[in-house]
């Protein structure tokens, strides 16, 4: 080395040292750079706060009906009550209420569907773009199977057979959603295979199940961060569209697309039954879509700069 | 083979090793069959270079990968120390594999993005020995600071390094077990001339203190002269010369050895040679020329070359050259 690049690397370590106080630090400034990251990771903390608190939080219980105050307007409106922040459904049930203990739903059906489809598509990607030959033959073909379903008929057939609730949707969302993870798992695993780190890491001994997993997997993570937070709108989305349906989450649960369902008879006569739970749902799928793009920014080390 | 001078520091021996790749040419088309390598037999010796030189597509980086055991041979035997590698025991095929290592041409492709140069240089150490964590992270730092860099640096990803800093995280890397044989597949060729010198003197100082075997793949004549003792030239998957390095660049008998030679630009007036040209393009190796595969490029053609291969070995001589000409003492 010449002096000059040793004095730069030396001036390039004091930064490092400086600025490296710890791992989640720096994660946490990188993430930090975007704001619609950090406005999402805002809003979806808040959700989950009120989520884990929500008998503490939420006003009355969720299924309390209040019988003189049958669709009673928000409280801002012209002959409301100020005790129904946002006002009672057409069974005199506060929605304020409902809507806190339906982020409790919302938040459960994403993680545990965003959990299983992740888990699997990883594994079965993996494989499928590892090893090739007949066994990816094998498992990519089911999965076009699966994908040439539209998701949601598909999804209302698996809770058709399995029986409509709460859990059977969630399995058939977290299948409707598998292939998807699997396609992306497996594109990125082909390209990372051949690299020469790969060969490096064979070379040096490395188990195929060491290649796999330490190896490649770290280097393929990126969209599949991006497709999690995706897919765990979309859980939330196709959850609320089979409670919609009547398949998922059955009344009185307060369900967010349950509630939706409930009511649609009152979209005219009485707009804030169906606008809370409507926007409920829009903001929490926003929140975690910003929360995904800003995940992919600051957890790809190729974008930083060093 | 030219007579080892100490059989017992010949640490790698290749015997006629070949490898073919198999096309599949639609579902009912014919297979058809590339043949990268073929009939490459050659001795590394513990402390000596062997360069193999020759234009893409001739082999050499296949010839890399077979020796390496990335890629199984089609044809031929391997022996490291002294025992064949046969892959019939997955054990043997290990620890034969530790004390072969290779480095390749490209230190942005070759590094793990997502791995700190410590995870890196440790990993061969975690998958291969029982070293604790500390001992493991003691010898990465020995070795960091063997090949130049600052041990402070561990805790930094490759992409922070520039292209030379990179090359000796690789090189450290295929170091870390104390292999016998180091593979380098056109180590230099992607940095530039100041970086590449420093590089090259590294691997001629390493190579001096561990003893080590170099296979060293370029097509950069200079960087070969610099740095190898023996040279094999290889045209189309095949060795077309071998020979010591002087005979070689003094004295170079294949007439496309001659042409490659003629190619490299000097410096000194009195020491240029007359530029060879040589007609067309490499052929397809899946198709290649009968006879000897450079004849519709040679300047020195005649009769029997589109008809018949010949040896590489000249008979009544010590000369590795695959030429009909050079045989009958035409050229």
């Amino acid at each position: 080395m010449t002096d000059v690049t040793r004095t730069d690397t030396v001036a390039a370590a004091k930064v490092q040292t400086d600025a490296r106080p710890g791992r989640l630090r720096e994660f946490w400034s990188y993430f930090s750079e975007n704001r619609g990251a950090v406005i999402g990771l805002v809003v979806f903390g808040l959700l989950v706060v009120v989520a884990v608190f929500a008998p503490l939080v939420a006003p009355f219980h969720p299924n309390e009906q209040f019988r003189d105050h049958l669709l009673s307007p928000p409280a801002w409106a012209e002959g409301a009550d100020t005790r129904f922040l946002l006002g009672t459904d057409a069974v005199g049930r506060d929605i304020l209420s409902r809507l806190i203990f339906g982020a409790r739903y919302s938040l459960f059906i994403g993680v545990v569907v965003v959990s299983i489809s992740l888990i699997g598509g990883i594994v079965l990607g993996l494989v499928a773009g590892f090893f090739r030959g007949w066994v990816d033959t094998a498992i990519m073909r089911v999965m076009d199977v699966l994908l040439a379903f539209p998701s949601l008929l598909l999804a209302l057939v698996l809770v058709a057979v399995l029986g409509p609730g709460l859990v059977n949707a969630m399995i058939a969302i977290a299948l409707v959603a598998q292939p998807h993870y699997v396609r992306l798992t497996r594109a990125a695993v082909m390209a990372e295979r051949n690299r020469d780190y790969v060969t490096s890491a064979r070379v040096a001994g490395a188990s195929r199940l060491r290649l796999m997993f330490v190896t490649i997997l770290p280097n393929c993570m990126a969209p599949l961060i991006v497709q999690a937070a995706l897919s765990f709108s979309n859980a939330i989305l196709d959850a609320a569209a089979l409670g919609f349906l009547g398949m998922g989450a059955q009344p009185p649960t307060p369900e967010w697309g349950t509630m939706l369902a409930e009511a649609r008879e009152f979209i005219l006569s009485a707009w804030w039954v169906v606008t809370f739970p409507g926007l409920a749902i829009l903001i929490t799928v926003l929140a975690i879509n910003l929360i995904g793009d800003g995940l992919r920014d600051a957890l790809d080390p190729k974008l930083r700069r060093s | 083979m030219n007579a080892p001078v100490d059989p017992a520091t010949v640490v790698l021996a290749a015997d006629g090793l070949a490898r073919t790749y198999e096309l599949k040419r639609g579902l009912f088309g014919k297979p058809a069959y590339v043949r990268a390598l073929a009939e490459a037999s050659f001795d590394l010796k513990a402390g000596k270079t062997l360069a193999v030189v020759g234009e893409s597509g001739c082999g050499k980086s296949t010839l890399a990968r077979v020796v390496t055991m990335i890629e199984k041979p089609t044809a031929g035997s391997l022996t490291v120390d002294g025992r064949t590698v046969d892959g019939r025991s997955a054990a043997d095929a290990r620890l034969l594999r530790q004390s072969v290592q290779i480095v390749f041409q490209d230190p942005y492709g070759s590094l793990n993005p997502r791995q700190t140069v410590a995870a890196i240089l440790e990993e061969p150490l975690y998958v291969n020995t029982d070293d604790d964590a500390a001992t493991r992270r003691a010898k990465a730092q020995a070795m960091m600071r063997r090949v130049g860099l600052r041990p402070e640096h561990a805790e930094r990803y490759p992409h922070m390094f520039s292209g030379g800093q990179r090359q000796r995280i690789a090189i450290a890397r295929a170091l870390m077990l104390n292999p016998k044989i180091l593979v380098l597949d056109e180590p230099v060729s992607a940095l530039d001339v100041s970086i590449q010198a420093q590089v090259l003197n590294l691997l001629m100082d390493l190579q001096e203190e561990m003893g080590l075997a170099y296979l060293f793949i370029s097509h950069d004549l200079g960087v070969v002269r610099h740095i190898a003792d023996e040279v094999m030239v290889m045209y189309l998957g095949r060795p077309v010369e071998y020979g010591t390095r002087d005979e070689i660049f003094a004295d170079p008998k294949h007439p496309y050895t001659r042409a490659l030679l003629s190619a490299t630009p000097s410096t000194e007036a009195g020491g240029r040679r007359e530029r060879i040209r040589l007609k067309g393009e490499l052929p397809s190796p899946l198709n290649p020329p009968t006879g000897c595969a450079f004849h519709p490029r040679c300047p020195y053609m005649y009769e029997p070359c589109p008809k018949e291969r010949p040896e590489l070995a000249v008979p009544d001589s010590d000369l590795l050259v695959a030429c009909h000409a050079v045989r009958e003492g035409r050229i």
